[in-house]
């Protein structure tokens, strides 16, 4: 793809200017998949040549301004009461205008077409992948097919996803950097964002909300694969033994664990998602409010 | 003394910095470096706590206090005795954070303590009401400055004096404290919302029965943002006293540089949503929040424009002070430059929550406000305390602080390219470490600059008797403040001066020569405020509430809430709080001032050498 590769030579520019920057692998921003993550990738580059055009010439107008009228430079005009030009102050308040202006436009633009909540265009059937995250992994579950996993989401390359995207417990934020967008997970709420990918391959994702003291190992694998392929990893699935019922199960998984393997769970409740977003609006989780000596709590295993 | 304890705590806050880039430096790929994350966590939520508050606030709050009363011609503040009090309100809250180090610990949520983390069911420890009460209490001092402040601009001016005389960091002290009465009332109400979930098993920010964690971020950042703008504006004033000043010229485009300042106060408060575009509110409100935000940049970019025209043909003196002005103007350009990426809703969406976010706010916050306090600091020194700092160590220190910068944060805009989240404790992606170790070079850099400061002020208290400043004004300045003796006498100025114009001491001067505004008789008897000890009365008081509130020691809550009480009515019906300087103290403190200038050439070795060259 052409697009692509244009995107792709002016990251390169973009990381021979930063020194060092090619110390690692490929950069998850710049190297973006799939159309949501390739238009912030444009939009940044963009974002950034617009205000280059001004951050420049004042870089340059700082140390030029300040050497030439350094007061040792006799040769230099001196006009200390020349505090007023009208020509320049309206040429400086212009030139911002006129960036922003342009800025503004993008900024409007982009705004409806990257919509986190706005589907996909695409000839492919849009999946739906719920997930939720908890103390602190994530959990993820297909409503179509009835299954569910911990710390994995895996699904097809080229086939819009509709993450609906809650919170068991504190607010956390659901990104996989290369696809794009994110956007909070948060308790009694559902929100979503809607992502794609083009290119089969492991994505790292993780939360990028501060929750609590398991914070860094809330990372998870999106593994895009092939329909096939994918249609295998679902049937894998279904031969867990495991199953996540709720309130029961879903309790104990989600009390506060860290570093929890992938999991594979073949039976779920039939309205697991909608039961774990409601269970915040009926007051079924208020039994436990701890006493502030600390006892009874959940973080009791975060404290030691 | 605000100035004082912001340097202490600059070296606290400090520590916890190096402590944290050492941790990322170290906790790669599997490792977990030496801070779990239960101390990872009470670090950074304490760093960012104390480099605001306890930093960053005292030390604008302290120029404002040195300065404003001179520059506009007071003898005092409005309310002396407020004044006090909020210092003293401060105070407690320092001592309630360092508290924390000792007896129990800190939060661990992050310097907003966002709920539902912030709740007492995710975090029960008292942590969180350290946060709660450290704030509490010197937010209410934070008010009780910007009440008093501004009715010392609008009220305390002195004959001529103007709205549109006024210095610049006089009007953009006035701007931060407008900001400071509109917004802290509300970081007060969020805080006291949060107080009753905690003790009261109130649902304001819960996850469930009602509650709506959603109002706490929304809440906190209409507070949170206006209070970044506290914190630039006064440092923006700064630079354009120093800018001035050191190019011997008059600020380009003052009504312009007024007004785009304005600007910026109203538009701050219109702006908060872009910490939060990734909640998930819909693309009308996104775009709306993030024009807002980018036409800030607008008035911004004016006043850095306006800066560059003061240096055109000017005759620029390249003094420390001025190093920081010009790393200013590159670093901030830099930050703000960043800032608008980020206010993209489209672009935010990937850069949220990364370190580029932690880039951005430190390119502003370094590049804007450390650097426009440590100019403001060497400017306004010799006033403060009649001698001047030493330049060799202070441009020492100027370069340690900008090479440091470059090399701490510039690599973390690059991390956060390869997907790096803020606020980690360990992270599995080893790739990430070379850069990180970098960073932490940067921050070693940072901690000589430090040093370098601290240098700086015992060489120059060391030879103090050199580098006296007699004529009051070592710079050859051009606001009010310069015209009185350095330290001020107590009762700022024998006559209120009369203004004539922008400038007008420096017209004065041009005039009727360095003398000018050297006193003459008769004098009058000058009315002062007394000294009281019901401030730090009320401030010892404040610890002992703040800390049995934390502690649930309910007797000593209200013994020590009933004694603040009594302190503040006692003094409330105090009719015996001024008195009269005598005309003969002021004409002998006169007198001496106007012996000394005369000598100031013999009295002054170092300063003619070094500063006036
Ligand atoms: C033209 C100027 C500026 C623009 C457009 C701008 C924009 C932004 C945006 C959009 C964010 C949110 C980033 C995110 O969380 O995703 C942000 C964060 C921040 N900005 Fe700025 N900013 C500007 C100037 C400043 C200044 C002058 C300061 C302080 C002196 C400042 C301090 C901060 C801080 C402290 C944060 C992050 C707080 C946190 O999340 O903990 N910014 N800025
Ligand atoms: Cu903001």
């Amino acid at each position: 793809m052409r697009r692509k590769s244009f995107t792709r030579a002016i990251g390169f520019l973009l990381l021979a200017t930063l020194p060092l920057l090619l110390a690692g692998c490929g950069s998850a921003l710049l190297d973006s998949s799939g159309q949501v993550g390739q238009e912030q990738t444009r939009l940044i580059l963009t974002a950034f040549g617009l205000m280059l055009i001004v951050v420049i010439p004042v870089i340059g107008m700082t140390l030029w301004f300040a050497l030439r009228y350094r007061r040792s430079n006799k040769n230099a005009v001196y006009r200390p009461e020349w505090s007023h030009s009208t020509a320049i102050e309206i040429v400086v308040w212009l030139v911002p205008c006129v960036i922003i202006a342009i800025l503004a436009t993008l900024t409007w633009k982009t705004s409806h077409s990257l919509d986190p909540h706005k589907a996909l265009e695409s000839d492919a059937e849009p999946m739906e992948i719920q997930a939720v995250s908890l103390d602190w992994k994530w959990l993820f579950i297909y409503p179509d097919e009835g299954i569910a996993t911990v710390n994995e989401v895996a699904f097809p390359e080229d086939v819009p996803v509709r993450f609906r995207v809650t919170s068991g417990s504190v607010m956390n934020s659901f990104f996989i950097p290369r696809l794009g967008s994110q956007i909070y997970a948060m308790a009694g709420m559902d929100n979503d964002v809607n992502l794609i990918a083009d290119e089969t391959g492991t994505y790292p994702g993780r939360s990028t909300n501060y929750s609590g003291s398991g914070f860094s190992g809330m990372t998870f694998d999106a593994r895009v694969t092939s329909q096939d392929d994918f249609d295998d990893w679902v049937a894998n699935v279904r031969e867990s033994e495991r199953s996540l019922t709720f309130p029961k199960e879903y309790d104990q998984l989600a009390s506060p664990s860290r570093e929890v393997p992938v999991t594979y769970f073949s039976e779920i409740s039939p309205h697991l998602y909608q039961d774990i977003v409601q269970s915040f609006h009926t007051g079924r989780n208020a039994d436990s409010e701890p006493g502030h000596d600390g006892k009874t709590t959940i973080n009791a295993e975060a404290a030691e | 003394m605000y100035f004082v304890v912001a340097l202490v705590m600059l070296v606290r806050g400090f520590s916890d910095a190096i402590m944290m880039r050492s941790q990322q430096a170290l906790a790669a790929g599997g490792a977990e470096g030496f801070l779990p994350p239960h101390h990872y966590d009470q670090i950074f939520t304490a760093h960012g706590v104390i480099m605001i508050f306890f930093v960053a606030m005292p030390m604008v709050i302290g120029l404002m206090n040195l300065i404003v009363p001179l520059q506009i011609g007071a003898r005092d503040v409005a309310f002396p005795f407020l004044n006090n009090l909020s210092f003293w309100l401060f105070a407690a809250g320092v001592v309630l954070v360092n508290l924390s180090l000792f007896i129990g610990e800190f939060a661990q949520t992050g310097w907003l303590a966002y709920a539902p983390l912030s709740e007492l069911k995710y975090s029960p420890d008292v942590g969180v009401d350290y946060w709660i009460w450290a704030l509490q209490i010197s937010g209410i001092g934070t008010t009780l400055t910007g009440i008093n402040f501004f009715v010392t601009i609008l009220k305390m001016r002195t004959k001529g004096m103007t709205m549109f005389r006024m210095p610049v960091f006089t009007w953009t002290s006035l701007c931060a404290n407008v900001l400071i009465i509109a917004s802290f009332p509300i970081l007060t109400a969020t805080i006291a919302m949060l107080t009753l979930d905690r003790y009261f098993g109130m649902h304001f920010f819960t996850n469930d029965f009602g509650g709506n964690m959603m109002m706490y971020v929304n809440l906190i950042w209409a507070w949170g943002h206006p209070e970044v703008y506290i914190l630039i504006l006064p440092a923006f004033g700064v630079f354009s006293e120093v800018t001035a000043t050191f190019s011997r010229k008059r600020l380009f485009g003052y009504t312009t540089m007024v007004w785009a300042t304005v600007c910026i106060t109203v538009l701050s408060f219109i702006v908060w949503l872009h910490h939060f575009f990734t909640m998930g509110a819909g693309a009308n409100v996104n775009a709306f929040f993030g024009i807002a935000t980018m036409i800030i940049a607008i008035p911004t970019g004016v006043k850095i424009f306006n800066w560059l025209f003061t240096m055109f043909r000017g005759s620029i003196q390249f003094t420390s002070p001025v190093l920081w002005t010009l790393g200013f103007i590159v670093t901030f350009t830099l930050g703000g430059m960043t800032g608008v990426m980020l206010a993209v809703p489209g672009a935010n969406f990937v850069l949220h929550n990364s370190l580029f976010v932690i880039a951005h706010f430190h390119n502003v916050i370094i590049g804007g406000v450390v650097f426009g306090m440590m100019a403001g600091l060497t400017y306004w020194f010799p006033k403060a305390f009649g001698f001047t700092l030493d330049e060799t160590w202070g441009k020492r220190s100027f370069w340690c602080w900008i090479i440091g910068f470059y090399m701490a944060f510039m690599p973390l805009y690059v991390l956060s390219f390869f997907g790096a989240a803020r606020r980690m404790q360990s992270y599995a992606n080893s790739d990430w470490q070379p850069l990180m170790i970098l960073a932490w070079v940067g921050a070693v850099i940072i901690m000589a600059g430090i040093a370098c400061t601290v240098i700086q002020l015992y060489v120059s208290v060391r030879d103090r008797k050199q580098r006296l400043d007699v004529s009051g004004d070592p710079w050859d300045a051009r606001t009010l403040e310069w015209s009185t003796s350095s330290p001020a006498p107590f009762y700022n100025f024998a006559h209120l001066p009369t203004v004539n114009g922008i400038d007008s001491y420096w017209d004065d001067k041009q005039q009727n020569g360095a003398d000018a505004l050297l006193s003459d008789g008769p004098y009058e008897d000058i009315h002062m405020p007394k000294n009281t000890v019901a401030g730090p009365v009320m401030g010892i008081l404040s610890i002992g509430l703040g800390f049995a509130l934390i502690w649930h020691i309910w007797w000593l809550a209200i013994v020590s809430g009933a004694g603040i009480f009594v302190a503040f009515m006692l003094r409330v019906f105090n009719d015996d709080i001024d008195y009269h300087v005598p005309a003969a103290e002021v004409e002998r403190t006169e007198r001496e001032h106007r012996e000394r200038f005369q000598r100031r050439d013999e009295l002054e070795p170092i300063n003619r050498v070094e500063v006036r060259a």
